[in-house]
């Protein structure tokens, strides 16, 4: 038995060790991964906080944790959707008859993935100086939910992955999956009564609001529910995803 | 006990009966050819043999191991090189190595000593820094060699190891698969349909076609089978009756205006064979060869249906099914 956890935990981190790899390979996708979010927080942030506040808290330091967010919103699941392409090259095929189990092969995707988007991630943390709303002893907790966050959204990306047989599917999940986890997350405004009800439903239904307001609170003092709440949901939402992604995974194919 | 042993093994997909009833039992250190056109079943019954396939019905094992109830057993001690190429191009050669010794669990002490020496053995070391991307086709198959046979595996597969490769890199490509299974005694199990290939590499052939074994033997024992040399004769009239009545001769046939004569050692009888032949218009003495034994066997040329570089239907029914599961 010790034996065999063994040979699985071995596997793991093969895969894990092959995405590690293939990360720091792809020099411009770091880069972009960096920028993109950069010109979120100057270009808009700067922008839109030059008229606008929210409490006390200038507007571009107030989007810093949901632009966080965001980088592991769209980070994670299109590491996830990546299989897709993984599949269509064969490159999996050689991995899938190794004498590992399928599920290990997800988790090591997984971790895979959740260390890419944290690499990211920590990238923008190294800049969080030039926000003087944020409180640098916070980031551990940020980094903590995030993480979590990121492990969820992996699966979620993995998940759909195995379901979809071309990459045309891509565009679709980018419009009906990643865009509306981003906008109703409360990443790039406050939630409170003000919002239309419709909308303040959907976000709250939303896990990665969660995610947002633990970032906040941790970042900015400033959150909704208490961290350890906004933590609890987010490891739910991460449970989930990891036995469907596991269930998905094992059936591709 | 046979190393591979298959009993009444099959598969159907849907309405297709891929493989129809395999019965085989290949020995340790074989190098055992499966030989077929396109579609006959050959990529299914491997595929099933390494447990990427589920079998229909039939039992299996390797080295002992059942293939339906102890698949990780089996994959353990299976290698497989497939038909298309399957190598991670972002990795470099060393890499893929690396990442396949890390999923076959091959111990951090012998790890680095068991991939250079695999790189070694298909001439690799030069370039095994580089991005698998940069490789020439023969490059690629070579590593996949080597990838295969990394973890000392007890059985290795081949599907289709040469295809689309040029000519003078099929020639090499063999004669590493043979360099590597005498090195471990490792058993090999190959597809292809280079009838003069599997010929000359091969102990033993199986000759499959339309999901049945139709022939199992040694490639000289297939071709003797035939009654020696074939000589072609192109003559308006031949005298059927007179050839036939020859001592010597094992077989006659008349195809359209060539009368193709089957004998042994038919360089001593060409004189009175020829003498016997009024208006000879040409005349071919050849050896026969294992296509000539898929023809006597099966009626057709084994390259009819064969399609250089892609899968037969079945194979591509078989994927799509895979994919639907």
């Amino acid at each position: 038995m010790r034996q065999l956890l063994l040979k699985e935990f071995m596997g793991i981190s093969a895969v894990w060790w092959r995405e590690f790899k293939v990360f720091r390979r792809e020099k411009s996708r770091i880069l972009a991964s960096f920028v993109q979010p950069m010109m979120w927080l100057f270009l808009f942030g700067s922008g839109v906080g030059a008229s606008l506040s929210v409490g006390s808290i200038n507007y571009r330091d107030y989007i810093y944790p949901g632009i966080l967010t965001m980088s592991v919103i769209f980070g994670s699941v299109f590491f996830g959707l990546y299989i897709i392409w993984d599949r269509k090259l064969d490159v999996l095929k050689a991995v899938l008859v190794a004498p590992v189990t399928r599920i290990s092969i997800f988790f090591g995707k997984v971790l895979g993935g959740c260390t890419d988007v944290i690499m990211q991630v920590a990238i923008l943390f190294m800049f969080s100086f030039l926000f003087p709303a944020v409180n640098p002893w916070g980031i551990p907790q940020a980094v903590l939910i995030l993480m979590v966050t990121s492990i969820a959204l992996v699966a979620v990306g993995l998940s759909l992955g195995s379901l979809m047989e071309s990459l045309e599917g891509f565009q679709v999940i980018s419009a009906f999956v990643v865009f509306p986890l981003f906008f109703l997350s409360g990443a790039l405004f406050p939630v409170d009564d003000r919002l239309p009800s419709w909308l303040g439903s959907l976000v709250k239904i939303n896990p990665l609001s969660y995610t947002v307001d633990g970032v906040r609170g941790a970042l900015l003092g400033v959150s909704i529910a208490p961290f350890y709440v906004n933590l609890g949901v987010v490891t739910l939402f991460a449970a989930v995803m990891l036995v469907a992604g596991s269930i998905l995974f094992s059936r591709m194919k | 006990m046979a190393i591979i042993e298959t009993r009444c093994l099959k598969k159907t997909f849907g309405k297709i009966e891929a493989v129809r009833g395999i019965d085989l039992d290949i020995e340790k250190g074989e190098i055992f050819g499966l030989l077929g056109p396109n579609g006959a079943g050959k990529t299914t019954t491997i595929g099933m043999l390494c447990t990427i396939v589920r079998p229909t019905s039939g039992r299996g094992s390797i080295a002992g191991f059942d293939i339906a109830r102890q698949p990780t057993q089996v994959r353990r001690n299976v290698g497989i090189v497939f038909q298309d190429p399957t190598l991670d191009t972002i990795l470099t050669g060393r890499e893929n190595l690396e990442l396949h010794a890390r999923l076959y669990g091959i111990p951090t002490s012998v790890r680095k000593a068991w991939i250079e020496e695999m790189l070694e053995l298909v001439d690799l070391k030069g370039r095994a820094g580089d991005l698998t991307k940069t490789y020439s086709g023969g490059m690629r198959r070579r590593l996949e060699l080597a990838r295969g046979l990394l973890h000392r595996p007890a059985v290795l597969f081949l599907d289709e190891p040469t295809l689309g490769l040029d000519p003078q890199t099929r020639a090499r490509t063999w004669e590493y698969i043979r360099k590597m299974a005498a090195k471990e005694h490792t058993t090999v199990m190959l597809t292809t349909h280079y009838m003069e290939e599997a010929q000359a590499v091969c102990d033993r052939i199986g000759i499959i076609d339309a999901g049945r074994i139709i022939a199992l033997d040694t490639p000289a024992n297939m071709i003797d089978s035939l009654g020696g040399d074939i000589v072609a004769v192109a003559a308006p009239r031949p005298p059927l009756e007179a050839i036939r009545s020859l001592p010597y001769v094992s077989a006659v046939k008349m195809n359209e205006e060539t009368v193709e004569i089957s004998m042994k050692s038919a360089h001593l009888h060409l004189a009175e064979i020829l003498s016997l032949i009024p208006d000879v218009i040409s005349v071919e003495m050849r050896k026969p060869t294992l296509n000539d034994v898929f023809i006597k066997l099966t009626g057709r040329d084994i390259r009819e249906d064969t399609v250089e570089n892609g899968g037969g239907w079945v194979e591509a029914a078989a994927r799509y099914n895979q994919r639907g599961r």
